[in-house]
């Protein structure tokens, strides 16, 4: 049955260039969780507000990030911008791609998460004289941000594994993207990829496990 | 002093306030008693602007509450509300809790609040508790601390709606004490409230609401003791 | 109007790509609901000594899909199968929809409250038919919303085969606009297929999700 040699030890000489992707890779999808959860925010803000504009904004953009595949939105950035003469880098390409998709639904979890911070908080907060402002920004975002960590944490792994799709545009230097050049020279795709998913588990679980320290120390209540 | 003139308040069709008038002097207790779904705890709320009024008016020292111009913050700040979940934030400690408005509101430096806050603290008797995060609290001891953070603000009038009815029997007791205590102070105060006999020692006037109106009004010996008002008697009887 | 060289011809190779991530959809759900609603009620009712199978399928979850179809791909050639990419991509989707429903399940079997299973137990049901007959029904409402979701993500994730040949939606537009050259105008047909597709799927899950409300 098998007749195939397996050859380790060429791909473990890979093993450094694999590590820079990896680093590649986490910092590409560190990138787009901030800038999302900074989008996800305003757009937040955007559907409590009064203006219809704003509203009807901020909702069509998460409606087109949850109802589309993520690497439908990295193409139509990669290739359709160049319409408008705009050509952007393939990483580029891929983090505008999952930045969109992460404030998208993590713009939903936070409505979610608004919903679940009892209004009589902010009752309390208001009557003791606080402004609406305030009383968001010292009362209900920290109650929110607890509710929303478990959600948090899952989008940032989500973010992680989907870098990969960064490949499929051209992208060389992430995990994927180093795997692939390895494997288009050598043609061990199964001991390449196999070393690749070997480290993209423990760079998923390792974002668990400090996402559960971070949450001891900052939830201590 | 507090100026409730012909209030009408609605929730959709539903008219729950019909016409109420109340005046409530510097330093006077006025206890409001009455079935659910009479439009106490609603009129309290409108008191402090966390719910609008369709028609009619409600001045504090002069100042309309509901008016366009008025600054609402500034006046909640001379009004101090304890609810009946006491809504203690979860997030910070009982001592933390207190020191917020003081801090944000009134702009008081980290020393001045802590200090104001542990006094308020120990005079409800959690000065032991200072560092502890509300949910390891009983509802008792998170009510006299939501007192506190009340209190901590200075208000000159302090509004309890039915600030006894979701603590367990044995838990009353202490809160009560405490708003005994505020009264004896000499504080200004307005309390929807279910115990009778608390509502009777403490208070200078009670007022029956019913169906959205004040029903009686009077002194205690007159409105428990010797209610006029048929409804009033009834009321009196089906709690006892 | 404006001038393209999109036809009626391209429209319908893009509704044949829609349809075979239609097929994909499906086939995969099939698959994976029927065992995660196993393996799910495997781990809620045992969950000591089903942590082995939590750590295999949390592989599934902790590894790129894309990852995953050029590894199996691989393996089948080396194992010698000789199955078409189109069953690599449902197995490999089966797994990780398996995978997610099985977390599904699990919280939906763990939220139905003791007290009810209790009471149902006290009127002298054995412990199958207050599987069947109580906690069931009820932990499927709860696990619906979240199964709804995970339909519409696969229905995305299809998209990723395209890396291993199979001709979906998103692959079928690529094919169109590599002829025409005109990418913005093709990516957005694809894209409102996609838009449609999903937000049908929605709205038949809020559907049955009110007519079950209702009914309770």
């Amino acid at each position: 049955m098998f007749d195939y040699n397996f050859h380790w030890r060429a791909a473990f000489k890979a093993l450094p260039d694999m590590l820079d992707g990896a680093w590649v890779t986490f910092e590409t999808a560190a990138l787009s969780m901030i800038l999302g959860v900074a989008i996800a925010l305003c757009l937040t803000f955007m559907r409590m507000g009064k203006q219809p504009l704003l509203r009807g904004f901020a909702a069509t953009w998460i409606s087109i990030a949850r109802n589309t595949p993520s690497l439908f939105q990295v193409y139509i950035l990669y290739f359709g911008l160049g319409s408008f003469g705009l050509h952007i880098s393939s990483w580029a390409a891929l983090l505008a791609g999952i930045t969109i998709n992460n404030a998208g639904y993590l713009a939903e979890n936070f409505r979610g998460g608004l919903k679940a911070v009892p209004d009589t908080q902010l009752r309390a907060a208001r009557s003791l004289g606080m402004s609406a402002p305030q009383a968001y920004r010292l009362i209900v975002i920290p109650q929110l941000l607890r509710i929303v960590f478990y959600p948090l944490t899952n989008q940032m792994v989500w973010a992680v594994l989907m870098t990969s799709m960064g490949v499929i545009v051209g992208l060389n230097n992430d995990l994927t993207g180093v795997t692939q050049d390895w494997n288009v020279k050598t043609f061990r795709t199964f001991e390449f990829f196999a070393i690749a998913a070997v480290l993209y588990y423990l760079i998923a679980k390792a974002i668990v496990v400090l996402a559960r320290l971070l949450s001891w120390r900052l939830f201590r209540y | 002093m507090i100026e409730i003139d012909n209030v009408h308040k609605s929730f959709g069709e539903l008219e729950v306030i019909k016409g109420v008038s109340l005046s409530v002097n510097k330093g006077e207790v006025v206890s409001i008693i009455g079935g659910s779904g009479s439009g106490k705890s609603t009129l309290l709320m409108c008191i402090n602007g966390l719910e609008s009024i369709k028609s009619g008016s409600i001045r504090v020292d002069g100042t309309e509450v509901h008016a366009k111009g008025t600054d609402i913050n500034k006046l909640r700040q001379k009004i101090g509300i304890v609810f009946q979940q006491w809504n203690a934030f979860p997030h910070l400690t009982v001592l933390e809790n207190v020191m917020l408005a003081p801090r944000t509101v009134l702009g008081k430096s980290k020393a001045e609040a802590e200090a104001l806050a542990v006094k308020q603290l120990t005079h409800v008797g959690l000065g032991d508790k200072l560092k502890v995060f509300p949910g390891k609290l009983s509802g008792g001891q998170q009510q006299r601390m939501a007192i506190a953070r009340a209190l901590a603000m200075s208000p000159d009038y302090m509004l309890f709606d039915e600030a006894t009815s979701a603590l367990d029997p044995q838990l009353v007791g202490e809160v009560l004490d405490t708003m005994r205590m505020l009264a004896e102070d000499g504080m200004t105060m307005i309390l929807v409230t279910h115990e009778i006999r608390f509502a009777r020692d403490v208070s200078d006037r009670v007022a029956f609401f019913r169906n959205g109106l004040v029903h009686e009004i009077g002194t205690p010996d007159q409105v428990i003791g010797n209610p006029q008002r048929p409804e009033t008697a009834e009321f009196l009887k089906s709690i006892n | 109007m404006f001038n393209t060289s999109f036809t009626w011809n391209d429209l319908l190779f893009l509704l044949d790509g829609a349809k075979v991530t239609i097929l994909l959809t499906l086939v995969s759900m099939l698959i994976g609901t029927l065992a995660g609603v196993a393996c799910g009620l495997f781990r809620a009712l045992l969950p000591r000594a089903s942590i082995p199978l939590a750590w295999l399928l949390d592989v599934f979850r902790s590894v790129p899909l894309l990852i995953q179809f050029v590894l199996f791909n691989a393996l089948k050639s080396i194992v010698g199968l000789n199955w078409s990419a189109f069953s690599v991509a449902c197995v490999v989707l089966g797994l990780y929809v398996t995978a997610y429903c099985t977390e599904i399940v699990r919280s939906g079997v763990l939220s139905v409250p003791m007290s009810l299973r209790r009471a149902s137990r006290s009127l002298g049901l054995s412990y199958w038919q207050d599987i069947r007959r109580i906690v069931m029904p009820m932990a499927t409402r709860v696990a619906f919303p979240g199964w709804v979701n995970l339909l519409l993500s696969v229905m995305k994730d299809t998209a990723l085969v395209m890396w291993i040949g199979i001709v979906e939606l998103l692959r079928a537009s690529q094919t169109i606009v590599t002829r025409i050259q005109e990418p913005l105008l093709v990516l957005c047909i694809a894209g409102a297929i996609y838009y449609v597709m999903s937000l049908v799927v929605a709205r038949l899950g809020a559907r049955l999700e009110a007519r079950w409300q209702e009914n309770d």
